[in-house]
């Protein structure tokens, strides 16, 4: 019979496998098969995963792209870089597909921090940073600042007015530093401008020291999920319950359960992606800025420097402060904070569905605050009143988490039962 | 029931990322100007516009990132067409479009060298281009006599001059107005107020006068509609020179993502024949 020969050739080759391989067995089961996740995951439990599915894009597409740009900021042309000319003639238009490579990395860029940011408003709306997961939101901030450090160093690589100023306002940022500030610039740029040499370390860490880093970090990010388990949408802890076996009783196996489920969210995900690659890859000047198609030019300052949308909430909050270490401090404050939830939220139950008014409002008025900042920083910064709502917003965001202790612990709380209830 | 509030409120956003987009696309444009309405996949038109720009552009602006090989691909052209009818400077086939002015001649001459217009389409944008080549008028003020509405103090003289005839701008002068302030008298503001002088909306300030319109006076060999398709064709070619990809991704683009709503219609199905045993 055919389908016994092949059975047992599938069994042959396990055996084989795992007779060499004999440590392997287990850590897929930890981590696949034998992994249980609650089974009540919602729309908002696809974003780790989806980020997972961007990282591996921007590597893969990002080897590509290395195969033929230079980071070299010597004359392609009078006024033109070689840098910007292998991204513009080179990659665009002479490399079979290079464009839709150089657009799927673009736009992945793009598509990595709202899904990354998505994923960590799940955290704070679902209480998954409270114990036990201390550990998964911290090495989930330490690759939310790598990934910011990354981003902003590939944007800098196509050496356009964008990459240029941008670069120059970011890292004199660091010359607010008392004391030390100036040489910090000089020797962050390795010049007096951003240059060759800034171009050069740039392509050096946005190619090899950040993804590694990045990689670790979220090798370690899942490991200590896995080592606690996930939460869920009703902030329940399934492994108080389990079966005679030790299972989960509202717990289900990653491996298919999850990963069928993910495979449609991938497929949801990268249909819109598509749609914006092949449709509208500048996405309007938001994904790849207008004033980054002209090459840089260290003698004509763009009319509005601003960085690309995913900063924007923090650089409005440097702006609206009117001191310019304060600024700094406040900005860097903006992200330093975020480290802190865990600690912060010291109310008994995890998931909004279980928690009072106050925590509503307060979460609802923090990703107001957050968007509205980030509408702010994209502007040109020259409105008086926008101003003054800036510093509102900025109040909100700090007062949002220094009050945290407070209003958790106050808030009223809905008992939390013991079982997942009906789920979708 | 309000516990699946959230959930909905992310599939919503889902939603809304995908429909808010095109309103948000508009945001970062700037400020509104008569659309160019042009059709990068009108080859015709862009054939039309390449005939233009080699006539009338090349002569001081270069387009590094376009090689004549790959203008002969996309515009449906042969080697001798290109070679005979766009190459003026004895390029090689393969070679990227390289104005014969000598730039630094070219930075005495006009006070700057003319910009590469690669990536002109892109960086400004079509309607932009399309709005400045129809708005230069008559100023004596200027070193060349012509100044622009769109582009006020550019360096270029109207190349299009001949077709479109020649523009003479009216201008009015600025009106006063009460503006709130905070500040001394010595700063001019006085009980809060403080008497401004501004150009009335939707009118651009050049020079400290307020533009009202511009008009043709001496008419060229084109009338206004024939010259509006003349700039037009000029704006497609320079948007497809932005960006010859534009061609191929839209072509391509309809295709994967049919794809990928089919691809995800039957990940859809299998997720929900593996979750039956969990409901």
């Amino acid at each position: 019979m055919a389908t016994s020969r092949i059975q047992s050739a599938v069994a042959g080759l396990q055996e084989w496998f795992n007779y060499r391989a004999a440590a392997f067995g287990p850590v897929y089961r930890k981590h696949m098969s034998e992994y249980w996740a609650p089974k009540n995951f919602n729309i908002w439990y696809y974003f780790g995963s989806l980020a997972l599915l961007v990282l591996v894009n921007q590597i893969v597409t990002g080897i590509f792209l290395t195969m033929h740009f230079k980071p070299s900021a010597a004359d392609f042309a009078p006024g033109i870089s070689q840098a910007f000319a292998s991204v513009e003639l080179t990659i665009m238009r002479d490399v079979e597909w290079g464009w839709l490579i150089r657009y799927m990395h673009s736009t992945g860029a793009s598509a990595f921090f709202i899904v990354v940011y998505l994923h960590m408003f799940r955290g704070l709306l679902y209480g998954s940073a409270q114990k036990p997961r201390e550990l998964v939101w911290l090495l989930g901030m330490l690759i939310y600042l790598v990934l910011m450090a990354e981003a902003f160093m590939g944007y800098v690589l196509p050496w356009g007015q964008m990459s240029f100023w941008g670069a120059k306002v970011i890292i004199s940022l660091f010359g607010a530093i008392p004391m030390v500030g100036d040489s910090l610039v000089e020797w962050i740029m390795g010049d007096y401008l951003p240059a060759d040499a800034t171009l050069n370390r740039f392509f050096a860490l946005h190619v090899i020291a950040l993804p590694l880093v990045l990689l670790l970090l979220v090798v370690l990010h899942l490991a200590a999920l896995h080592e606690v388990g996930s939460n869920n949408p009703e902030g329940i802890d399934i492994k108080k319950k389990k079966d005679a076996n030790g299972k989960p009783l509202d717990g289900i196996a990653f491996h298919p359960y999850y990963t069928v489920k993910d495979l449609f969210g991938v497929g949801f995900f990268l249909t819109i992606c598509a749609f914006v690659l092949f449709f509208e890859p500048t996405f309007g000047g938001w994904f790849l800025e207008h004033d980054n198609f002209v090459a840089a030019n260290k003698l004509v300052t763009p009319e509005h420097i601003k960085p690309v949308w995913y900063y924007t909430p923090y650089y409005a909050m440097l702006r609206v402060v009117p001191d310019k270490l304060l600024g700094v401090l406040t900005m860097f404050g903006a992200i330093a904070i975020l480290f802190l939830v865990p600690w912060l939220d010291r109310s008994p139950v995890k998931s909004y569905r279980y928690r009072g008014w106050i925590s509503k409002v307060a979460l609802a008025l923090f990703a107001l605050s957050f968007v509205w900042l980030g509408k702010i920083g994209a502007g040109p910064g020259t409105d008086p009143v926008e101003t003054i709502i800036g510093r509102v917003l900025t109040f909100i965001y700090f007062a949002f988490f220094i009050t945290m202790p407070l209003w958790t612990k106050s808030d009223s709380t809905k008992p939390v039962p013991e079982r997942v209830p009906a789920h979708d | 029931m309000i516990k699946n509030a959230m959930t909905k409120l992310g599939l919503s956003l889902a939603v809304a990322l995908t429909s808010i987009a095109p309103a948000a696309l508009a945001n970062s444009e700037g400020g509104k100007m008569p659309s160019a309405n042009t059709r990068p996949d009108n080859i015709a038109s862009v054939q039309r516009g390449a005939k233009l720009f080699f006539n009338y552009c090349v002569g001081c602006h270069s387009l590094q990132f376009v090689r004549y090989s790959r203008l002969a691909d996309d515009l449906g052209l042969t080697e001798d067409q290109v070679m005979q009818n766009l190459n003026f400077t004895g390029a090689k086939f393969g070679d990227t479009v390289v104005s014969s002015m000598p730039a630094a001649d070219a930075a005495t001459w006009f006070g700057k060298a003319p910009p590469d217009l690669s990536l002109e389409g892109r960086s400004k944008g079509p309607d932009w281009v399309y709005n400045y080549l129809k708005s230069f008028y008559i100023d004596h003020s200027r070193p060349l006599g012509w100044n622009n509405a769109v582009f006020p103090g550019a360096s270029m003289p109207n190349v299009l001059w001949e077709m479109q005839g020649s523009q003479h701008a009216a201008f009015e002068p600025k009106q006063k107005k009460q503006e709130k302030c905070s500040g001394t008298p010595a700063e001019g503001c006085n009980n809060g107020q403080r008497e401004i002088e501004v150009c009335a909306p939707g009118r651009t300030e050049i020079d400290g006068k307020c533009l009202v319109h511009l008009e043709v006076e001496t008419a060229g060999t084109q009338n206004a509609q024939q010259f509006d398709e003349t700039v037009r064709d000029v704006t497609a070619f320079l948007q497809y020179a932005a960006e010859p990809a534009a061609l191929q991704r839209q072509k391509l683009g309809a295709w994967v993502v049919l794809y990928l709503a089919f691809f995800t219609f039957l990940a859809w199905l299998l997720k929900k024949e593996y979750w039956k045993d969990v409901h």
